[in-house]
C-alpha cells in the first residue's frame, strides 16, 4: 500500500504538450506511472507520447477513466485549470506551478468547497515537487530513482529537502511508502493533516517525516491533530532557525511575520504535542531509525 | 512588494479611499512649492521611506510656514532614517511627500490583511489608532474588531457597518467610514496586495473619515497583472545585492555571518543554513539557485556572495533533482576559474548524475573540498571558515 497513488492510478497531464510537462511526463511513465493522456486546449484529437491530447478536462476523463491530474499550467491560468480540474470530478490533483498569486488560490481553495466531502477534489501543491509512491508511481518532478520502497511516509513543504530526507533513510536502509511535498506558497492545496491522516490509514507505513519550514500555523495545527488521533510515530522538523523576522526566504510563504512563525517556536510546540524532533537537517535519517528502532523494540516487549 | 506612503495613498484613492492632499517633492525647492500650490495654513513634510514608526524617529514634521516646510525637506532628503522597523542601517531618504495637515478628533485603525490560517482575506479594526496592532493585540485584544471575508461575494456592507459603529462612530461618520473600508478592501482585491495598513484613519471636527497614513504590500506572485502597482518599485529601498539578485532571477537573502550560501530549493537551502549554525558557523546569506543552475547562473551566484567582504568560506550545496549534478559541477568549477575565488570552497552533490558531478570537481585540480553528506558539508564549510579567518 501507500497513499494517494499507486501503479494502477490512471494520470492525466495539463498542460501537456508544454516542453517541460512533456520532459516530466516521459519521466512519470518511465518510472512506471500509468499516463493515460492529457490536456492542452486547442490540441484535442492529437497524439502526445503515444497517448491522446483532449481540450478539455472533461473529456479526458470521459474518455480515458482518469482520476488524477498533475498540472503544469503557467501562473496566470493555473487557477482556472484546477477549477476545471474539481469540475471534471478529479479525485487527486497535484500541481507544480510555482508563482500563482495567492487571492487566486484563496478562490480555488473556496470553489473546491462547493462539492460534498466525499466528491471534493484533494489538491496537492502549488510550488510543489509532487507526490511519489516508492517504486510504483510517480506525479511531480523529483528524481525517482532516490526512493526506496519501504515503510515511512515524508510529507515536506520544500522538494529538495524531502529528497535529503529520503536520502539519508536509504543510507540507513530505511525506505518509503509515499513521499508528497505540499509546496511552499502561503495557501497550499492540502495541509500536512490531510496527509498525515492518509499516513495513518495506510497499513504500510510504520512513521512519518513531517518536514515544515518558517511562516503560517500549519505546521502547529498538524502537530496538535498528531497528538489526538495518530497511533503511529511522527518525526518533525522545521527549517528557518537561522532566517531573520520579516524577509521572505525564496518560497512565498516562508516569512516569519507573527507570533509561532518562528522555526524554533514551531519545534517547541511539535515537542509539546509528543512528536519526535530531529535536532538539526542532518540527523533527519538517524532520527527516524531511532524512532523505528524503539517502535520495534516496543513491539518485542508486547 | 512594498510601496511608499504616497504611492499608496494614490492607489487607495482611486478607490474611493478619502486622502487628504499632497505632493510628493525630490528636492527642499519642490517642497516649499508644493506646499504654496496646495494651499492651507499646516503642512506636514513626511519622510518617504518602506517604514512604519517614522514619526518617532524624526521622519514627519509639522510645518506652518513654506520656509519651515523649506527646512524639513532639507533636514530630511538624502539622510538615512532609523526607525525601530528598518534595522540599524536605515534606509535612505530621497523623497519627501508635503501634505495638508488639519486638526483632528480621533485616531483609527484599519488594516486589510489575507490571513494564511483562515485562507480569506480578514479585515481588522481599533478604535485606538495611531498604535502598533501587534502591541495592541498583545495588551488589550478586546480592543480589536474583525471580520472575514466570503471570497466568493467579497467584503459586504454591513460587515463594514458593523465595523464603523463598533468603533463607536455616528452616522454621518459611519457611512464615511464605510466608504474608505469598503474603498480599501477593493483595492487590496483588485490589486492583489496582501496587506493594506491604514493608520490612523483620523476622523476631523466636521465628521470626515480620512487615510493620514497608509501602507500596502503586494503578492509578487500577482504583479504580472499589475503593471501600474510593479512600477513603482523603489530600489533605493532594497539591499542592493537582493535588488541584482531578483533581476537574475535568483532569491538572495544578505544576513550577517561569514559563510556563504549557493543551494538549489528554498527548504534545503534554510536546512543547510541551520545545520551550518549547528556546526558552530554563521551564514552570510541565504541564496536558492533553483531548478535550472546552468553554469550561467551558479556564476552570478557565485559574484553576488563574494560581493559580501564579511565571506570566509563558501558552501555549494545541491541535491539535484531536475538539476543535474554534472551540469552543476561544471558551473562551478567555470566560476571559480573566471572569478578566481580567494576563499575556501565546499562543494557537496548528490542526486541526479552524482557521480560524473563528483568527478568533475575532483579533475578540475582546483583546491576544492568534496563532502558527501549535508553533515559533512557543514563542519568543514565552518572549519575552514575558521581557519581562514585565523
Amino acid at each position: 500500500m501507500s497513499i494517494l497513488i499507486d501503479e494502477t492510478t490512471p494520470v492525466i497531464v495539463q498542460g501537456f504538450t508544454g516542453d517541460k510537462a512533456s520532459f516530466h511526463a516521459k519521466e512519470m511513465i518511465a518510472y512506471g506511472t500509468r499516463v493515460v493522456g492529457g490536456v492542452t486546449p486547442g490540441k484535442g484529437g492529437q497524439t502526445h507520447l503515444e497517448r491522446p491530447v483532449f481540450n478539455t478536462v472533461k473529456d479526458a476523463v470521459q474518455a480515458t477513466g482518469a482520476t488524477t491530474s498533475l498540472a503544469f499550467v503557467p501562473p496566470a491560468f493555473a487557477a482556472d485549470s484546477l477549477m476545471e480540474a474539481a469540475d471534471a470530478g478529479l479525485r487527486l490533483v497535484c500541481i507544480i506551478t510555482d508563482g500563482i498569486p495567492a487571492q487566486d488560490m484563496m478562490r480555488v481553495k473556496r470553489y473546491l468547497r462547493r462539492y460534498p466531502r466525499e466528491k471534493r477534489t484533494l489538491l496537492v501543491g502549488p510550488n510543489c515537487a509532487g507526490i511519489i509512491s516508492a517504486g510504483k508511481a510517480m506525479l511531480g518532478i523529483m528524481p525517482g530513482h532516490i526512493y526506496r520502497r519501504g515503510s515511512v511516509g515524508i510529507v515536506s513543504r520544500s522538494g529538495t529537502l524531502g529528497y535529503e530526507a529520503a536520502a539519508q533513510m536509504n543510507a540507513l536502509g530505511i525506505g518509503q511508502t509515499t513521499s508528497v511535498g505540499i509546496g511552499g506558497d502561503p495557501i497550499n492545496g492540502s495541509s500536512f493533516l490531510d496527509h498525515l491522516a492518509l499516513f495513518e490509514e495506510d497499513p504500510e507505513t510504520e512513521a512519518v517525516v513531517m518536514i515544515g519550514e518558517i511562516g503560517g500555523p500549519q505546521e502547529a495545527e498538524a502537530a496538535r491533530w498528531v497528538k489526538e488521533n495518530m497511533t503511529k510515530p511522527v518525526i518533525g522538523y522545521v527549517a528557518g532557525l537561522t532566517a531573520p523576522r520579516g524577509r521572505r526566504m525564496g518560497h512565498a510563504g516562508a516569512i516569519i511575520s507573527s507570533v509561532g512563525d518562528t522555526a524554533p517556536e514551531k519545534a517547541e510546540i511539535m515537542k509539546s504535542y509528543g512528536l519526535t524532533v530531529a535536532p538539526s537537517a542532518c540527523e533527519l535519517g538517524t532520527t527516524v531509525a531511532a524512532v523505528l528502532g524503539r517502535k520495534s523494540s516496543g513491539r518485542i516487549r508486547a | 512588494m512594498d510601496i511608499h506612503e504616497y504611492q499608496a495613498k494614490e492607489l487607495l484613492s482611486g478607490y474611493g479611499v478619502p486622502i487628504q492632499r499632497g505632493a510628493v517633492a525630490y528636492s527642499p525647492e519642490q517642497a516649499s512649492f508644493a506646499a504654496s500650490e496646495l494651499g492651507g495654513w499646516h503642512w506636514a513634510v513626511k519622510a518617504q521611506i518602506h517604514s512604519g514608526a517614522r514619526g518617532k524617529a524624526g521622519g514627519i514634521r509639522l510645518c506652518r510656514t513654506y520656509h519651515e516646510v523649506h527646512d524639513a525637506a532639507r533636514a530630511m532628503l538624502g539622510k538615512r532614517l532609523v526607525t525601530a522597523q528598518t534595522g540599524p542601517e536605515g534606509k535612505v531618504v530621497q523623497r519627501v511627500y508635503v501634505e495638508i495637515a488639519e486638526k483632528f478628533e480621533r485616531e483609527l485603525y484599519l488594516g486589510i490583511v489575507l490571513d494564511r490560517k483562515a485562507e480569506r482575506v480578514r479585515v481588522i479594526a481599533s478604535a485606538q489608532g495611531g498604535m502598533e496592532i501587534e502591541e495592541l493585540a498583545h495588551t488589550s485584544p478586546q480592543a480589536i474588531l474583525q471580520t472575514e471575508v466570503e471570497p466568493a461575494v467579497g467584503l459586504q456592507a454591513f460587515q463594514a457597518r458593523e465595523i464603523a459603529f463598533g468603533l463607536g462612530l455616528n452616522i454621518k461618520q459611519v457611512s464615511r467610514a464605510v466608504t474608505a473600508i469598503l474603498g480599501a478592501y477593493r483595492a487590496f482585491r483588485s490589486l492583489d496586495a496582501t496587506m493594506v495598513e491604514i493608520n490612523p484613519l483620523v476622523v476631523t471636527p466636521d465628521d470626515r473619515v480620512i487615510a493620514l497614513d497608509a501602507k500596502m504590500s503586494f503578492d509578487d506572485n500577482g504583479l504580472f497583472r499589475h503593471r501600474e502597482v510593479s512600477e513603482m518599485r523603489d530600489p533605493s529601498q532594497e539591499d542592493p545585492r537582493e535588488a541584482e539578485a531578483s533581476q537574475d532571477n535568483l532569491n538572495y537573502v544578505g544576513l550577517t555571518g561569514d559563510i556563504g550560501c549557493i543551494i538549489n530549493g528554498a527548504g534545503l537551502a534554510m536546512a543547510t543554513m541551520d545545520t551550518i549554525k549547528y556546526a558552530g558557523g554563521e551564514p552570510a546569506n541565504f541564496l536558492d539557485v533553483g531548478g535550472g543552475a546552468s553554469p550561467e547562473r551558479v556564476t552570478k551566484a557565485f559574484k553576488l556572495v563574494l560581493s559580501d567582504g564579511n565571506v570566509k568560506a563558501v558552501l555549494v550545496n545541491i541535491f539535484a533533482g531536475i538539476n543535474r549534478c554534472d551540469w552543476v559541477a561544471q558551473g562551478v568549477v567555470q566560476a571559480a576559474r573566471s572569478i578566481g575565488i580567494q576563499v575556501p570552497l565546499v562543494v557537496r552533490l548528490a542526486g541526479t548524475n552524482e557521480q560524473e558531478g563528483r568527478s568533475i570537481i575532483a579533475g578540475s585540480g582546483l583546491p576544492i573540498i568534496s563532502a558527501d553528506t549535508l553533515a559533512e558539508a557543514a563542519q568543514k564549510v565552518v572549519a575552514a571558515a575558521r581557519s581562514h579567518r585565523a
